[in-house]
């Protein structure tokens, strides 16, 4: 019976009903855990008095669902000064491209039933454009910021606004570059070549100085904490300034879409995809090696948040600029140049 | 800028100091995690209330003789001092003398306006019969401005101190 109904075009609809509904409930389940983190990092005890049926705690879980219905019934107010479609469509553009994203990323070990091969990624995974896709569409998302703050027509906005249009074009190259160290010594753009051919030996290890690089550009293009200047609500408010109820959340849902996006993406380029010792010889168990690696990834987002201040904006500059540049380059020379010499 | 504090090659990696950071915050997220929720700092409120030192000054109280009657004896003292002028007292004569308790007044009204209070405790020092006392009641809400206006029929109901 099953066998009958697994066809590829139902494993597809599966998979992108799967997909959209596991990262909408990660982002849910993250924001909780980034507060009940923060909290206990903090010495807190963090939210936990929402209960389900007015009963069951279960440690503050469903704060979430409690928050997004506090933003749906929430006054939907435009100000008069902002361009109206702009300033409508941007939250949406800052969510979509990082659900996008996430296409492209294989999770789990491709199977083979009735000489019929199925692969767990949205896109087929042997796309020779993989990592280009990624690059592209992820760093889409700053445009919703952008557009957000320039229809919003207010000064602490663009500032936020402004602010994340420079870091994301100063760390993008950083970024990109490290990117360029995993595909010389993978020879492919597919993805599916990136994991396999970290088969045994995960490329954080060779490439530490690109994984590092990456990894630090990756906060930058999320806008998370030592580099959350878009955001920086102690001293501008923000590029969602403007901004309330779920058009508000969205954005907010759109910064955890990007965290999980962006983890996804270093755990398939360094950290070996859904590669692990034992464990990926069965095809859930390679799922659960992928979100085990992806929620460790997660986790650090919220732990380096709650442990690093606000970077000053030159310092960020300088950072980008000064050191993780040539470090990337640095990075793509060695790993170029260990290339040639082992021919 | 003039820098005070030379960084050496090491502190300017930045990162060994990053990584012991986090060291220090995840020491804290187990410590707090791994800590029983009545042993952590915070006090979860309607389950769990603090224990307040007796000298703490919440909801007044008006002290009763072991007959029931009040110990009020309607002197004004504390009216007088009271600086956020929050007591009203009208006393009325006692016409039975008691050679027991030698008393000639009583307050026929006696009201805190609770909005008016500022739990200073110059009522309670002023009292020479001890009749007015701060009590330990802190949990003080009312739902409309005549209800924050606390008479002695209330006044004398008031829960005394856990040390009594």
């Amino acid at each position: 019976m099953m066998a009958k109904l697994l066809t590829p075009e139902v494993f597809m609809i599966v998979k992108v009903v799967a997909v959209f509904i596991i990262v909408l409930t990660m982002v849910a389940i993250g924001t909780w855990v980034e507060r009940r983190g923060a909290a206990f990092i903090q010495d807190r005890v963090g939210p936990n008095r929402v209960a389900l049926f007015g009963k069951f705690r279960i440690m503050g879980l469903t704060q979430p669902v409690a928050d997004g219905i506090k933003f749906f019934f929430k006054e939907d107010v435009i100000p008069d000064n902002v361009d109206r479609i702009l300033f409508v469509i941007a939250p949406i553009i800052a969510f979509i491209p990082a659900t996008m994203t996430f296409a492209a990323i294989p999770f789990g070990r491709p199977f083979d039933v009735n000489g019929v091969n199925y692969f767990l990624s949205i896109l087929p995974p042997a796309t020779n454009i993989g990592v280009l896709y990624i690059l592209a569409i992820g760093s889409m998302g700053v445009y919703g910021i952008i557009i957000g703050s320039w229809a919003s027509n207010n000064k602490w906005s663009i500032l936020g606004g402004m602010r994340a249009s420079a870091q994301v074009i100063s760390y993008e190259l950083a970024m990109t570059m490290a990117v360029v160290g995993v595909v010389l010594s993978t020879g492919s753009l597919q993805l599916d070549e990136v994991i396999s051919a970290q088969t045994g030996l995960w490329n954080v290890v060779p490439q530490f100085l690109g994984a590092l690089v990456f990894f630090v550009a990756m906060f930058a293009e999320t806008n998370r904490l030592p580099f959350d200047l878009a955001e920086g609500e102690s001293e501008i408010i923000g590029y969602h300034t403007e901004y309330g109820s779920m058009k508000f959340s969205m954005f907010a849902l759109a910064e955890y879409a990007n965290m999980i996006t962006a983890a996804a993406l270093f755990v398939t380029l360094y950290l070996g995809g859904w590669h692990f010792p034992w464990l990926d010889q069965w095809i859930w168990g390679s799922i659960l090696a992928f979100l085990m690696k992806l929620i460790f990834i997660l986790w650090i987002f919220v732990w380096v948040r709650w442990t690093l201040p606000r970077f000053r904006y030159d310092q960020l500059m300088r950072l980008g600029w000064k050191v993780m540049i040539p470090l990337s380059l640095v990075n793509m020379v060695v790993v170029a140049i260990f290339l040639a010499y082992r021919g | 800028m003039k820098k005070e504090v030379k960084l050496s090659f090491w502190d300017r990696l930045y990162l060994p100091a990053i990584i012991v950071g986090m060291g220090i915050t995840i020491k804290h997220f187990f410590k707090t995690l791994f800590t029983r929720p009545s042993n952590r700092y915070t006090v979860e409120f309607p389950e769990r209330k603090k224990d307040l030192p007796e000298w703490y000054r919440g909801l007044h109280r008006l002290n009763t003789r072991e007959d029931g009657s009040i110990k009020c004896v309607a002197c004004y003292c504390c009216a007088t001092a009271c600086p956020a002028d929050a007591i009203f007292i009208e006393a009325e004569d006692i016409d039975d003398l008691d050679e027991g308790y030698p008393r000639e007044k009583r307050p026929k009204q006696f009201i805190i306006d609770l909005h008016r209070c500022i739990f200073c405790g110059y009522c309670e020092e002023a009292c020479p019969e001890d009749a007015i006392i701060l009590t330990n009641e802190y949990e003080i809400t009312q739902l409309s401005r005549e209800e924050g206006l606390i008479t002695m029929e209330e006044l004398v109901k008031t829960p005394k101190k856990k040390m009594d």
